[in-house]
């Protein structure tokens, strides 16, 4: 076995180019089963764009990514398989509004694992009763809060069962009194040992949260390491300023 | 004044013509009902085939904006004489025997059509990609994404346009008289020579108006709860 398979995830120079604008530039990085990697920086610097092509959202032009033993970026990878055991959970919720809670959570096991109605029905039913939303099942996402959609989104993500879970930036629409009932899902979810990416700008949270930190700066992880080391004795001037930025706004 | 009445509201005359136009004007609801399903079938068709994806997909598309193009430029009399007097002459089985009936519904079809599928195609295309996004993400397939995510969105949107489109469709059925097809302006016409009076024609009017004032109303209703509902959603 090659050290590149050892690992959970693995990327190696992944590039991705927008028209003239080349968004990621040769990311290499590591995950293991069970850790949890925060992705921090700046807007645009990429993080989102790296989310997206761990799931082939985005198609990367070079390099390639292997996850779970599978080398997904060498195009001949069942898409939709793949992506059944990868979630992914955005900014914007993204929940079906034409559908009740009940129903976004049950619609891919049912069409997409193939789950009986009934089944996926009750599974859900505990899916959002172990996350405190088991009264809001048969309402429609317009009517829950913003910090009450997300957690809907992270359930509807884990009704798959996935052995990855990204999460991009999934505070970053919420009102300030919100993000704390979404981030303490997550930190459940990483205190049962799920697999997680996280693009977040909740430094205190990575630090809480993460076993792995990684810098990205104009497309490449400028620095990576523990939380404690990265956030107390950052090495590269970029990651300096950029958490001495991040103090400044009072995120930390 | 009193010849202008006379012509076009004589009481003895209007009663008179109402049950001949009635006769003509089933032919006209036939119509409609038999268009308006085809149309609402095909062009959700034709508009799922013009957002496809892919290289592959590029003759289909292509030839969807051909269609889209010239039924949508043609004039609906014109399609009505191509269909009726045009493929007879071609001298082939099946779509050379066309009746009056059948043209017209086919002409009818092929115009509609067009302009639906841009109906359906603008609804389709103001579902947030995100929308799309999130469905794939989850692993549902293209075609899953589109029927489950997509199109119960875009067609909850596109109602009102729909139906607006569909008072000119039952509106047009009238023009299907020119291939001879006898609905109730033929009728109305037919009267008009038996008794040198118009008020058949009125009394097709009223039919017609009759039968679109309840949809335009019903779109408008629509409508107003939409910006009614989505008002509340931005509050």
């Amino acid at each position: 076995m090659s050290p590149a398979n050892s690992h959970f995830v693995a990327l190696e120079n992944v590039r991705k180019r927008f028209d003239e604008l080349e968004v990621l530039r040769g990311i290499n990085l590591t995950v293991d089963l069970h850790q949890v990697v925060c992705l921090i920086g700046a807007s645009g610097s990429g993080k989102s764009t790296l989310l997206r092509c761990i799931n082939l959202l985005e198609r990367v032009d070079e390099g390639t990514i292997v996850v779970d033993g599978q080398t997904i970026t060498d195009g001949k990878v069942d898409v939709n398989a793949l992506r059944r055991s990868i979630g992914i959970v955005f900014q914007a919720y993204n929940l079906f509004p034409h559908m009740t809670v009940l129903d976004n959570v049950t619609l891919a096991p049912i069409h997409a694992r193939g789950l009986s109605k009934q089944a996926a029905r009750a599974r859900a039913r505990e899916l959002l009763a172990s996350i405190g939303l088991a009264d809001k099942a048969d309402e429609f996402p317009d009517r829950l809060s913003g910090g009450q959609q997300q957690r809907v989104a992270i359930a509807r993500a884990l009704a798959m069962e996935p052995n990855l879970l990204l999460l991009d930036e999934i505070t970053s629409a919420l009102d300030p009194q919100l993000v704390g009932e979404v981030l303490a899902l997550v930190r459940g979810l990483a205190e049962v040992g799920m697999t997680m990416i996280i693009a977040t700008h909740e430094m205190s949270f990575a630090r809480d949260v993460a076993d792995k930190i990684c810098f990205l700066d104009a497309g490449v992880i400028l620095e990576e390491g523990p939380a404690g080391q990265l956030f107390s004795e950052p090495k590269e001037e970029r990651t300096r300023e950029f958490l001495r930025r991040v103090i400044e706004a009072g995120r930390i | 004044m009193g010849k202008f009445l006379d012509t076009f509201f004589s009481p003895l005359d209007f009663i008179r013509a109402v049950p001949q136009v009635w006769d003509g004007f089933q032919t006209n609801l036939k119509l409609m009902v038999i268009a308006e399903a085809l149309v609402l079938v095909f062009a959700l068709a034709v508009a799922i085939i013009r957002g496809l994806p892919g290289r592959a997909a590029l003759p289909l598309r292509a030839a969807a904006v051909v269609y889209t193009d010239f039924f949508r430029g043609t004039p609906l009399i014109l399609v009505l004489f191509l269909i009726f007097g045009g493929l007879p002459a071609l001298n082939m089985a099946v779509i050379s025997d066309l009746s009056f009936f059948t043209s017209g519904v086919i002409a009818l079809t092929l115009v509609y059509t067009a302009y639906v599928t841009e109906v359906y195609r603008a609804g389709i295309e103001s579902v947030h990609p995100s929308q799309r996004m999130a469905a794939r993400s989850l692993g549902l397939t293209y075609s899953q994404a589109l029927r489950l995510v997509i199109l119960p969105q875009a067609i909850r949107r596109v109602v009102p346009p729909l139906l607006n489109d569909f008072i000119g469709l039952q509106k047009d059925t009238a023009l299907v008289t020119v291939i001879g097809v006898t609905e109730a302006v033929a009728q109305a016409n037919f009267y008009a020579s038996d008794y040198f009076n118009y008020a058949g024609l009125t009394v097709a009017a009223v039919f017609f108006v009759i039968l679109t004032i309840p949809l335009a109303r019903f779109t408008d209703s629509l409508i107003k709860e939409r910006e009614r509902r989505e008002r509340a959603q931005a509050v």
